[in-house]
């Protein structure tokens, strides 16, 4: 460990300096007793910024939404007892979608540990299932190194949220300050490389495929490999889709492009994930969602390649004949290499199955009544892809609008469409928008939401205020739970339990209490209109409040733990 | 299937929670867990004995693995191995108990090491199983207490588990 510099620093000093020599421009947080020492630093210095958001959670899935969008580590500050436990859905987001964050977490002293303090919880133990790693620093002498692995920890490797738990005293306390520059841990060591062996082996299976499929996850798009895949899909001339984490790392406008698999996902792709012969999965992890029951998915015989830089991912849910640990990135760069200097496959044998998914892609799965008088969902995210003209950050909340704006709008560049996929969490969209438009400040950034979702962070529109963040909010109401009422359509009689929400907000006039501006619109002709001038509005946050039809319902659909292929269509009702 | 996995995890605070969580997370069982610092005092060796398809405990193997704290991971039941485990029981030894109880106690190759007026207190060590086969041996009415440490692992010859 090399020596930065000496100097005695109090551990609030120490922990601001780290953030510094991090490169860490923007925290999101919330003072509380237990910080008061930080935020004092914070206060004292120009280079990092914080953020005060409205409430904890807001705050993780800001630091998210940063991180997301910027491919930086995301940081957020706050204060112990409730202000951890407000943050642990947005760490628990964050975890499930391997997203790299650092969360610093005040502590009651170090004296007052396990006296039931004020404001005292058992942080550590509380986070520990949800984050990659997590530290409680009680000597002021391990601060800094304890910040630095943290960084560490979250960028290597399958990344993650890491959590410092710093109690009051050690931010009081001084030590001599050394940085160190680079951190090794006997007990860590991810691999990067994929092993070449293998690499050629799954080299031989593409090349032999007739009916080859190209699965991908979000890894790729943590991996930042999203133009070593579009290079390698295009050099194979194979089909490809990407999940709902893994969107915009291949183009969703190129022809090669099936849509998103899954349970929502298009019929070519299910049926293409399910018919073909040689399986590559890259940074992908075989979830519930994607695939279905499992024992339907291994009934047709498939190669699977999978590439992942976790290994417990590999062969979790699913058998994998040629597995691939490796940073997706590295292994694609050796793939690639194989493949330029080698033999390429030849398309002709692939043209049956391209005219197969021809014939899958006739069903046109998407398809909607167009010429409906209430505003369909569907249109208006047809809309906002045309109006932003497909360049714009999307965030969003969970249920059908997600479901949506991930079938609807084309992502063409990774880090673009910013969604708890994992967890599925309500209330993600407005704070995580909130990160992205502050880590890509100028950038059009829409959070497509619901009415249930956005009233679960609706707090953050003062945070949105304060920061002059010009966020336009594609709020689809149809006052429901949409995605509840869906289920219980389908499989619960009808009986729409508690998914009807009675005495909603003027949203409209709830944007402006908050001293932004708010549009409602109820007819198709509105839509298109309403969205050119939101976007026209670079400098405003805009809440478009778009009352939609209350029955429609997001097909394709395979029901809970069918097989993939189990599609309910449009036309089968 | 049984299976005995070897873990050398850092001696953190808090790492046994992240091993035992990880373990009612996921679902997994745990038979026994041991746990004590090595001659490494940065570095505690832990044995976990647990049960399932050869699916799951490659999937605990990998989840081990995938822990921080974790150094390294050996599934001793793969190969040649050594096990025991170490048990106290406290059984009714008055005058008309004393001779049997001695008795079977030096059939397992066990030691008194505690003796009162109407109690003995005997080690024992060995495989899981000949614990268990002395307690079916005794006369259960004569128990008054057991206290084992669950099972212990290494591997036989030059498999060697270290950093």
């Amino acid at each position: 460990m090399d020596r930065v510099k000496t100097e005695t620093l109090s551990g609030a000093e120490i922990v601001v300096r780290c953030l510094q020599l991090e490169g860490v421009d923007c925290v999101f947080g919330y003072p509380g007793g237990a910080v008061l020492w930080i935020y004092d630093e914070l206060f004292k210095q120009d280079k990092v910024r914080h953020v005060l958001v409205r409430h904890e959670q807001g705050a993780a899935h800001a630091a998210d939404g940063y991180s997301r969008s910027s491919n930086k580590v995301g940081v957020c500050l706050v204060t112990s007892g409730p202000g951890v436990t407000n943050a642990v859905t947005g760490i628990a987001t964050a975890y499930m979608d391997s997203i790299p964050m650092v969360i610093l977490t005040g502590q009651v002293p170090t004296h007052a540990i396990g006296l039931d303090a004020f404001q005292e919880c058992d942080t550590v133990g509380i986070t520990r299932p949800c984050v990659k790693h997590n530290f409680l620093v009680k000597n002021v002498a391990d601060l800094a190194t304890t910040i630095k692995k943290a960084f560490y920890l979250a960028q290597t490797g399958r990344p993650g949220p890491v959590l410092v738990d710093i109690p009051k005293d050690v931010t009081q306390h001084k030590c001599e300050f050394q940085y160190p520059e680079t951190i090794s841990m006997r007990s860590y060591n991810p691999v990067k490389k994929g092993h070449a062996g293998q690499i050629k082996k799954a080299l031989q299976l593409i090349l032999e495929a007739k009916r080859p499929m190209v699965y991908t996850g979000g890894g790729v798009i943590l991996s930042n490999a999203a133009p070593q895949l579009t290079e390698l899909v295009r050099l194979l001339g194979f089909p490809c889709t990407n999940t709902l984490m893994g969107l915009g790392a291949y183009p969703a406008t190129d022809r090669q492009f099936l849509g998103m698999p899954g349970m929502h996902g298009t019929y070519e792709t299910n049926m293409a994930m399910q018919h073909c012969d040689v399986l590559l999965a890259i940074g992908a992890r075989f979830d519930d969602r994607v695939i279905g029951d499992p024992v339907h998915f291994a009934q047709n015989p498939r190669k699977i390649i999978h590439i992942d830089v976790d290994p417990s991912s590999i062969s979790k849910r699913v058998k994998v004949d040629v597995p691939i640990v490796g940073d997706v990135a590295d292994v694609l760069d050796e793939l690639l290499k194989l493949l330029r200097a080698g033999a390429r496959p030849d398309a002709a044998p692939l043209k049956p199955w391209w005219d197969q998914i021809g014939e899958w892609r006739a069903k046109d799965c998407l398809r909607y009544d167009r010429a409906s008088k209430i505003i369909k969902p569907q249109f208006v995210l047809e809309k906002l892809y045309e109006v932003t003209g497909g360049d714009a950050f999307v965030t969003s909340d969970v249920g059908q609008h997600q479901m949506w704006a991930a079938q609807f709008y084309k992502f063409d560049k990774p880090r673009r469409w910013i969604n708890s996929g994992g967890l599925g969490t309500m209330g993600f969209g407005l704070p995580a928008a909130m990160g992205v438009q502050l880590a890509n400040p100028g950038a059009t950034v829409a959070c497509v939401t619901g009415e249930s979702s956005i009233q679960m962070c609706l707090q953050e529109l003062s945070t949105c205020k304060q920061y002059r963040l010009p966020i336009k909010i594609i709020n689809l109401n149809n006052k429901y739970m949409g995605m509840v009422r869906q289920w219980q359509q389908f499989f619960h009689g009808n009986r729409y339990s508690e998914s009807y929400m009675d005495a909603l907000p003027d949203f409209v006039k709830l944007a402006e209490g908050y001293g932004h501006s708010g549009l409602l619109i109820d007819k198709p002709a509105d839509v298109e209109p309403a969205l050119r001038e939101a976007f026209k509005r670079k400098n405003d946050l805009i809440f478009l409040d778009f009352i939609t039809d209350q029955a429609e319902n997001v097909y394709p659909m395979v029901p809970g733990g069918k097989g993939i292929t189990e599609m309910i269509l449009l036309e089968d009702l | 299937m049984r299976h005995l996995i070897s873990i050398l995890v850092e001696n953190e605070a808090g790492a046994l929670s992240r091993i035992s969580g990880l373990f009612s997370a996921r679902g997994y069982n745990i038979e026994s867990l041991t746990v004590a610092p090595t001659e490494d005092a940065s570095m505690s060796r832990m044995t976990i004995v647990t049960s399932g398809s050869d699916d799951v405990i490659e999937q605990i193997t990998k989840q081990l693995n995938k822990l921080v704290d974790v150094v390294k991971v050996v599934d001793l039941s793969e190969a040649e191995h050594i096990e025991r485990e170490l048990m106290l029981i406290k059984v009714r030894a008055g005058a008309k108990e004393r001779d049997e109880v001695k008795r079977m106690a030096d059939i397992f190759r066990g030691r008194v090491i505690d003796v009162s007026d109407n109690t003995y207190t005997i080690e024992l060590t060995g495989s899981g199983g000949k614990l268990d086969a002395f307690i079916h041996a005794l006369d259960s009415s004569t128990i008054l207490e057991t206290v084992r440490t669950g099972t212990s692992g290494i591997g036989r010859g030059n498999r060697i588990l270290r950093v």
